[in-house]
């Protein structure tokens, strides 16, 4: 009985990510990262899912999905900036980078815009101090970031998004 | 068996033991939060700190989840320790500055003031909640989430825990007395981790017994009538004592 109000919910897509993943219960987090790729965050619903169809405890999942800074609960806008914030980033200005993003497209960290095409994130290390200050979008990394180069971008692919 | 060198005395356990195990048996006073018999050491509390020596090295470790060694040597009250043991128990009273328990923990151990940011916390996520349920229940209806400063004990989603059987064992190992347990009228309330459940009352004297949950979930894992679950202790005495006055006037 339970299983059927799942089958509303994309239960076909994520079917096809555990069978992809071999139901393995170790692959929880490869599992999760498929499913915030497939809808851009993490559905309550499919985590229940997974959670049945695994036979692990919700708590855990959930456990997961706060822990890390790649998965979201709540649905992200179609477009993501992702600003590092670690030690070596932030003494090169990632904070003012935030700042000013934040400004200029009147987002909030962790929140999306309005119309919902950008959503803004931060996260305490990247692993690519080296190239600081960097900032992620769509997938895409940029060292080395300026304000105004970011502003290029980011206006780039939201004008695209109009066209 | 496994000879330690316990504050110089010689002392000898099982193997796969963990020092702070050893030490009570002993009764040798190691300050601990989360650990629990019974339970799988955590090392969350850090409070249970002692210096061993391995090779002619010193170091630190949490004896709560270090297991014994042949010929290591544990000293648990060094000028070293106590020093860190009492930094530890002033970033706690920093953490829970009105919790009870940590004020008289840290009485206990001299410390009065804390030189840290003061919170008015009362859970220092020491895990026992968490552990209780996933190891001895069974059903791990809480968990941890977030992490660094917003990790804290919580049901998924912060909702009510469709495992949770309202057994109240997270309540009562809580060390800080964080989460509490509240019995209604006719539902037993755990506000921490949104726990809710309707209580079953005795069929005879009409006094609260356990949560429904917990009812169908002692009647899954034994196999006893059905009567004992709806009759509380007062009234399962009194029965028995009808019962046994009624064979002896019978003789």
């Amino acid at each position: 009985m339970r299983e059927k109000e799942y089958l509303f919910n994309n239960a076909n897509k994520i079917d096809e990510i555990l069978v992809k993943h071999g139901m393995n219960r170790s692959r929880i987090v490869a599992i999760m990262q498929d499913i915030q790729n497939e809808f851009g965050y993490l559905p309550e619903k499919n985590l229940k899912y997974i959670s049945m169809k695994l036979q692990t405890p919700l708590s855990q999942i959930y456990s997961i999905a706060t822990f890390y800074r790649a998965f979201s609960l709540k649905p992200r806008g179609k477009h993501l900036v992702t600003v590092c914030l670690g030690t070596a980033c932030h003494v090169r200005g990632g904070a003012r980078i935030v700042e000013s993003i934040q400004k200029m497209f009147d987002v909030k960290p962790g929140e999306k815009t309005k119309d919902g095409l950008l959503s803004l994130e931060t996260v305490n290390c990247l692993g690519a101090c080296a190239l600081g200050p960097v900032v992620v979008v769509d997938g895409k990394y940029h060292g080395h970031i300026t304000i105004s180069r970011l502003e290029r971008i980011v206006k780039g692919i939201l004008n695209e998004n109009k066209k | 068996m496994v000879n330690i060198t316990v504050n110089s005395q010689i002392i000898s356990v099982k193997e796969k033991t963990y020092i702070l195990e050893a030490a009570k048996k002993q009764s040798i006073d190691i300050p601990a939060l989360c650990w629990q018999p019974g339970l799988e050491p955590h090392g969350a509390c850090r409070l249970c700190l002692v210096e061993i020596e391995k090779s002619g090295r010193k170091r630190m470790v949490t004896s709560c989840n270090y297991p014994v060694e042949e010929g290591l040597i544990v000293r648990t009250n060094t000028e070293e320790v106590v020093k860190t043991r009492k930094i530890i128990i002033e970033l706690l009273l920093a953490r829970c500055s009105t919790n009870k328990k940590i004020q008289e923990l840290a009485e206990k151990y001299g410390v009065t003031e804390s030189r840290f940011e003061k919170k008015e916390e009362d859970c220092i996520l020491c895990g026992l909640c968490v552990r209780v349920c996933r190891e001895i229940i069974g059903k791990e209806a809480i968990g941890f989430s977030g992490r660094g400063i917003y990790r804290k004990v919580t049901s998924p989603f912060e909702q009510p825990p469709q495992e949770c059987i309202g057994c109240g064992s997270c309540a009562f190992l809580c060390p800080t007395g964080a989460i509490k347990i509240e019995n209604g009228l006719n539902m037993r309330k755990i506000a921490e981790i949104n726990c809710e459940i309707p209580l079953v009352f005795c069929q005879y004297c009409g006094r609260p017994i356990a949560p429904l949950r917990q009812i169908e979930f002692l009647k899954e894992k034994t196999s006893l009538p059905e009567d004992i679950f709806y009759t509380c202790a007062e009234c399962k005495r009194k029965n028995y004592a009808r019962r046994l006055i009624a064979m002896s006037s019978k003789r």
